[in-house]
């Protein structure tokens, strides 16, 4: 698989959130505005591509019996370095993502990819392959923020295109689902009429 | 009282997967059938209930006195990867009956994020009772995430029940499968926002 094959596989024929539907907690939780997902992708993005690396060089000298429990160490180890980061460079982004953030040590993509890709392949694939992959978790979250901010507040990445509120209820709860779920049908749709 | 607001709250107002998006991935994944949506929840709520015991002790007996807070999330994914294999083990011995019933969906919780979400909410989150925001004690911890667990429980349950409506009735091809999950989750979830206010 060529190089180039290694990202681009993770932004569309094998993306997370919109064919794989993993992740799903974030991808509903975090994409009240465009901003807010974008955020959450690339935090999601930073543990993915440090954690693949990781794991893709320790792998060899781990039993197999106990990989899971210690790729999950190494998962959190990785999460905890973004919460300070985070802490310092981003508080208010910190704040609005809450408790998501050390959430990351559980989304079904990072161990996933630790379990799937990483550790079976060298380092430098496994980078790719965390930046592809973390780019389609990212694309998707930001487009779903983007779809909820518009309908919800009137407003992308915080410029206000309209007078007053918007559908409020996109923004809520249950406007995740059924956004995330319009979404999914409009790929659908799309993808018969290309084939 | 503190109790019944805060079994009301967890269970209905803020139902932990329809309002707050903790442990979306089994909500979505094990909810085909009622029956394994029932089980998935009483392993949920069992682990749950034992994690964030642990979790509390941990926390405020362990973490907080060495002031090394900024280790939470490791330790308590460790405690939960590990309490998840014991009563795996422990189970197995005990009771193969219901170790036959659960069994499988153990190891899908030690990734459930709503077991680690719960526990760290316990620990981070003021609560308002009667006006004045405080953290919860230990066993208003244990309360809050059995009845959270519950919530899960109800959510999957009703969830279940009309996903197996949904298979027989006829839905157009770009909606099949995921898509009308999600938006008969979005209903579900919207029902569930009358019941905001009411703590």
């Amino acid at each position: 698989m060529s190089k180039f094959n290694l990202i681009s596989k993770g932004i569309i024929r094998e993306n997370p959130v919109f064919v794989l539907f993993l992740g799903m907690c974030p991808t509903l939780g975090t994409t009240t505005s465009a901003i807010n997902g974008l955020g959450m992708g690339v935090a999601t993005m930073f543990v993915l591509i440090l954690s693949n690396m990781a794991i893709s060089s320790i792998s060899g000298f781990i039993p197999s019996k106990v990989r899971i429990p210690s790729y999950i160490v190494v998962i959190a180890a990785f999460v905890t370095v973004l919460q300070f980061f985070m802490q310092a460079y981003t508080p208010g982004l910190y704040e609005t993502l809450g408790i998501f953030i050390p959430l990351i040590v559980v989304n079904c993509i990072v161990l996933g990819r630790a379990e799937a890709f990483a550790s079976k392949n060298s380092v430098g694939d496994s980078a790719l392959d965390g930046i592809g992959i973390g780019l389609g978790f990212t694309l998707s979250l930001t487009v779903l923020g983007a779809v909820r901010e518009i309908l919800g507040s009137g407003s992308l990445f915080g410029f206000k295109f309209m007078d007053g509120d918007g559908m409020l209820v996109f923004v809520l709860a249950p406007g995740a689902f059924l956004a995330l779920g319009y979404l999914l049908v409009m790929f659908n749709k799309l993808q018969t009429r290309i084939k | 009282m503190e109790y019944i607001l805060i079994i009301i709250s967890a269970v209905f107002v803020n139902n932990i997967v329809l309002s707050q998006f903790l442990g979306v991935c089994p909500f979505l994944g094990v909810s085909n059938k009622v029956s394994t949506a029932a089980g998935m929840s009483g392993a949920v709520t069992f682990v749950m209930a034992v994690a964030t015991l642990v979790t509390y002790i941990l926390h405020y007996y362990v973490l907080v006195p060495l002031g090394i807070e900024f280790m939470q999330t490791v330790t308590f994914i460790v405690v939960i990867a590990s309490l998840v294999q014991m009563v795996e083990i422990i189970m197995k011995k005990i009771s193969p009956a219901l170790y036959q019933a659960l069994g499988i969906f153990l190891p899908l919780i030690t990734t459930n994020c709503a077991v680690l979400g719960v526990a760290i909410l316990v620990v981070s989150k003021e609560f308002t009772f009667g006006g004045e925001p405080h953290l919860l004690n230990m066993a208003q911890s244990v309360v809050f995430a059995t009845s959270n667990a519950l919530g899960f429980g109800l959510a999957m349950i009703l969830f279940a029940g009309l996903r197996e409506q949904l298979d027989l009735a006829d839905v157009p091809k770009p909606f099949k499968g995921m898509p009308i999950a999600l938006i008969t989750a979005g209903i579900l979830a919207l029902s569930f926002m009358g019941f905001a206010g009411l703590v």
